[in-house]
């Protein structure tokens, strides 16, 4: 024991340890703990600021916009088409989910509906978008809860359905292949067959996750409980997508309020839902929805009707004079425009409902009062897209 | 079932024809429930039948009708978020002006202001949509702002998720919230000056960068004295 004899070196000992005291009975001083804007959990630069009691957080701020890019604004200076190139990037994990929407509003707006294979074809990719996009995110859960073999299934197996997007379309993250009135092309040929194995290996990939992550001790210690959403708050916060069907509420846009262009009604599937509202339910949801992705493009194939795969149009997009609002269930959730159109070339205002953003205004509610490792947890099962969030 | 002769087809397409004319029941059934709650507070509406409703309440009845229209079961928020009706002032002028052949744009003439639906007398209005669950149907709500006075009531009280849209609607178009928690810039520095999404703030990029695309235009060294045609 090396024993000090100088008096201020004493009193300083004897503050610290009345210090310690404190912090037993968890009077502790408040902390500010800084996350980002560069963190891996935040798949992009998103930055919370946490004040935290001891290990407990009293409230955390998610502060966006270090990738805000404006698209609101650009839209009133860009032609349609040229328009359907910007909101590719607003997802980047399922960008042709992120056209349809907005494609849908503007058919609407010209009173303008596409073949019915290109609906079918339409509906394939926007399901192959979900798998391309909440794969990733299944396994990225598991590394950032420490499980780093899901994230090497979840990229290796991915891979089958980014090369079937890009056999169709060209474009393995960005396909700008939607277009006013149908599509840029038809399927390529052998594509249908090569689908389907892909979706195998999907629905492969999706048992595997569920026996490796899902059923994971470590990680159902993780999630269980932390991040408690109820119904309620989650409508309040109009929160959607695998978020709220997690909390219990049966909604799903794809279902109940399928715009006219997509074909969901053609197929047999099921809407999943969870009691609990926690981490682990936004998971569950989030897995068995790939899989019924997988199942609804493997009878959407089976059934794609011959045709043409565009609509008559005129080769220089005007939109009449209105207001029209499209939503569709994309992979993150609700996404939808508001297009007010004046009849132009270009669009006079376009409002983008993205779901990250609501899902991630939560983040408040839901942290206050949750442990500082369960932060991950609740930020990495909201899971959100930085470019959804700012647009 | 309906395609079995060609009188039931006949017969179809008459009644298609009175569908178009028909007024969409379960919408107009919102509208007269919304609007006997909120008295004359509803100053315009517009139904696109099986498609949308759009309600304008006064600028004292925002709340409100969050208020009323969550206690008709539409407890889903959508989104909230403004319109600036002021058609734009500028022009090919505000373009990077070496991308013009020729002599400069010449400035572009005001025009009036013209609201869309459900009407409107002022220039900015504010645009919000709830969506109820049970019904399957959404409605989209607006309300005018003056010009002299650029405030409306909040409804982060009765919808927690309008906190962050409210937000946006205040650094992108200067609206003012009553009874925001906390009214500050979401995604731009907080000492940015200007309001982005108006139709008077200037997209800068676009006047000091030249197109890119004006490469495509240029005609061919060498090749005919025309350059080709538009391009397919």
């Amino acid at each position: 024991m090396t024993a000090t004899s100088d008096p201020a070196q004493i009193t300083e000992l004897a503050a610290r340890a009345a210090d310690n005291r404190v912090n037993l009975d968890f009077e502790t001083e408040g902390m500010t703990l800084n996350m980002g804007p560069q963190h891996p959990a935040t798949h992009g630069t998103l930055r919370i600021v946490a004040r935290l009691d001891g290990e407990q957080v009293v409230s955390a701020e998610p502060i966006p916009g270090y990738m805000h890019r404006g698209y609101e604004k650009l839209t009133e200076v860009r032609s349609y088409p040229q328009i359907n190139t910007l909101i590719n990037r607003i997802d980047w994990l399922g960008s042709f989910a992120n056209e349809v929407p907005f494609i849908l509003a503007a058919e609407k707006l010209m009173g303008v509906e596409a073949p019915p294979r290109a609906q079918w074809i339409r509906t394939i990719l926007f399901e192959m978008s979900r798998i391309a996009n909440i794969s990733l995110f299944l396994g990225d859960y598991g590394l950032q809860l420490g499980g780093m073999t899901a994230g090497f299934y979840a990229f290796r197996d991915r891979e089958h359905v980014l090369n079937q997007i890009e056999a169709a379309t060209g474009g393995r993250f960005h396909p700008n292949f939607d277009r006013i009135g149908g599509l840029k092309d038809d399927l390529p040929k052998g594509w249908i067959a090569n689908s389907h194995n892909a979706m195998d290996k999907l629905l492969a990939f999706c048992d595997e996750m569920d026996d490796l992550l899902i059923g994971n001790e470590i990680f159902q210690s993780r999630t269980r409980g932390i991040g408690v959403i109820p119904a309620d708050v989650a409508l309040s916060y109009g929160l959607s997508g695998a978020n709220i069907r997690a909390s219990g509420v049966d909604w799903d846009l794809r279902r109940d309020a399928c715009p006219p262009g997509l074909v969901y009604d053609q197929a047999d599937w099921k809407v999943w839902t969870h009691p609990d509202g926690d981490c682990f339910g936004r998971t569950w949801v989030r897995l068995q929805e790939t899989r019924e992705a997988a199942l609804i493009v493997k009878q959407l194939l089976d059934t794609i009707p011959s045709g043409p795969v565009m609509a008559k149009v005129p080769r220089i997009i005007k939109v009449p004079e209105g207001e029209a609002y499209v939503e569709t269930e994309n992979p993150l959730g609700a996404m939808g425009y508001y297009i007010v159109s004046k009849g132009e070339l270009v669009p006079f205002r376009v409002k983008i409902r993205s779901a990250s953003f609501n899902n991630i205004s939560i983040v408040p509610w839901v942290a206050r009062g949750a442990y500082v490792p369960d932060l991950i947890s609740i930020l990495g099962s909201l899971y959100f897209i930085l470019g959804d969030i700012d647009r | 079932m309906s395609q079995l002769s060609s009188a039931d087809t006949s017969t179809e397409t008459a009644t298609d024809d009175e569908v178009v004319v028909e007024v969409d029941e379960r919408r107009q059934a919102v509208l007269d429930e919304l609007t006997g709650r909120l008295g004359d507070a509803v100053v315009g509406s517009h139904i696109r039948p099986g498609d949308d409703l759009w309600v304008r309440v006064t600028r004292e009845a925002w709340p409100e009708a969050a208020v009323a229209a969550k206690a008709m079961g539409y407890s889903f928020f959508d989104y909230l978020s403004a319109i600036d009706w002021l058609p734009s002032p500028f022009g090919r002028d505000m373009d990077a002006q070496e991308d013009l052949v020729g002599e400069p744009a010449p400035a572009k003439e005001p025009q009036p202001i013209v609201q869309g639906y459900a009407g409107g007398d002022t220039r900015f209005q504010v645009i919000g949509r709830l969506y109820s669950i049970q019904a399957g149907m959404g409605v989209h709500l607006k309300v005018d702002l003056p010009d002299d006075d650029l405030s409306v009531g909040t409804w982060s009280q009765t919808f927690l998720g309008a906190n962050w849209h409210e937000r946006e609607a205040y650094e992108m178009f200067g609206i003012t919230f009553e009874g925001h928690p906390n009214l500050i810039k979401l995604y731009l520095p907080l000492d940015f000056q200007g309001h982005p999404l108006r139709k008077d703030f200037p997209l800068l990029a676009r006047r000091v960068r030249p197109w890119p695309g004006i490469v495509d235009v240029e005609p061919m060294p060498g090749g005919d004295d025309e350059p080709e045609g538009d391009g397919e």
